[in-house]
């Protein structure tokens, strides 16, 4: 049974592209058929964080319009076979995605996919909205940051009033991802700790990922997390969530960054 | 400066409670105006509706606050109500509700 899942917070800059680039290549890294759809029409990005900007050549709104079928569209990672993008438009606006084209297209990739990623822009508007539509479950990013805590609750609001599956009285699955998340910070009570978002968004955890500079190493060289080094502490968290996505139950951890010396006297840990 | 710095290290500057606190006051008050369904709205709603067929009420100046403990959660209910009330000025459907 093919999945759709919204990546989607509110707020930008909380990592929804970073999120669907890796939690896209670590469920195709366990077998899965993963379609990452950027839905950021105008201000694309998850082709960049995934390393094939220099292969797009139809996009979403063209499948949408009918100008390319979907496989001239689709375009398949160098790194994992089962693994493909479906980029959005630089070029247009998001006025050019309809209701009815985007739930046909979606309708296409549950076909061909067992894992359809949504990548939400930013913002509650018609990009988010559709982003959303179609989803049968979600992901909240949310950092541990007041602004981004208050976005992800209206998501949440949405999530439950604006989708199909809201419409037809049932439900979207929703989870909350914990983004650039930092344990000592929290537990100096500088930062709001995990415990205290939950509680506030009532929406059960898929995962916590901490703040680390692997982050921007991966996507300064248009590598998913998840593959460029998958024993840094951001890979290890995503692979973890990934798991609980496909229903494993895995310990809740916040995985923490292994030295080097560390590293080679504990040996290397089973991802 | 340095008291900046004294107080960086010490826990007297944890910042996240009240971040906490905030969001939750916030959150409570948005989710109503937003005409999410969720308990807080509904509470609200009804208590304006019972409260409104005696009392004139500004819906604005009704605050439903639910705090969630660990074994026992409050429910705070602040109503304004303003000292020249007129009962004749409550809204007639909501007078006859009930």
């Amino acid at each position: 049974m093919a999945k759709v899942l919204v990546v989607t917070s509110g707020k930008g800059g909380v990592g929804k592209t970073t999120s669907t680039a890796a939690l896209g290549a670590a469920l195709a890294q366990i077998g899965q058929t993963v379609v990452v759809v950027d839905f950021d029409v105008g201000l694309r990005n998850l082709d960049l964080v995934m390393g094939a900007e220099r292969r797009v050549v139809f996009d979403l709104i063209n499948v949408v319009q009918g100008v390319a079928k979907l496989p001239q569209a689709l375009i398949r990672d160098k790194r994992l076979e089962n693994l493909w993008l479906l980029p959005a438009s630089q070029t247009r606006d998001k006025d050019a995605l309809t209701d009815e084209g985007v739930g046909r297209v979606i309708a296409e990739l549950k076909t061909r996919f067992d894992w359809i990623l949504c990548d939400s822009p930013a913002g509650i508007e018609r990009g988010a909205t559709l982003a959303m539509r179609y989803a049968d479950e979600a992901i909240i990013v949310t950092n541990p940051e007041v602004s981004s805590v208050r976005d992800s609750d209206r998501i949440i609001g949405m999530l439950d009033s604006k989708t199909v599956r809201a419409e037809r009285g049932e439900r979207v699955e929703k989870h909350v991802l914990i983004t650039r998340y930092d344990p000592a910070r929290a537990a100096r009570g500088e930062m709001l700790n995990i415990d205290d978002i939950l509680e506030i968004l009532a929406t059960p955890l898929l995962g916590i990922i901490p703040e680390s500079q692997d982050v921007l190493k991966a996507s300064n060289v248009g590598t998913p997390v998840t593959l460029n080094n998958a024993e840094s502490a951001p890979a290890r968290a995503y692979i973890d969530a990934s798991r609980r996505l496909m229903g494993e139950e895995v310990a809740m951890t916040v995985p923490v960054e292994r030295k080097g010396l560390m590293n080679r006297l504990l040996g290397r840990r089973a991802a | 400066m340095s008291l900046k710095l004294l107080r960086l290290f010490g826990s007297r500057n944890a910042t996240a409670p009240v971040a906490r606190e905030r969001l939750q006051i916030l959150l409570a008050h948005e989710r109503g105006l937003l005409g999410q369904s969720d308990l807080l709205l509904t509470l609200r709603e009804e208590i304006l509706a019972v409260v409104s067929k005696h009392v004139a009420l500004d819906p604005d100046k009704v605050i439903v606050k639910l705090d969630r403990g660990k074994t026992v959660s409050t429910l705070e209910v602040d109503i304004e109500v303003p000292n020249n009330f007129d009962k004749s000025k409550a809204p007639v459907e909501q007078r006859m509700a009930g």
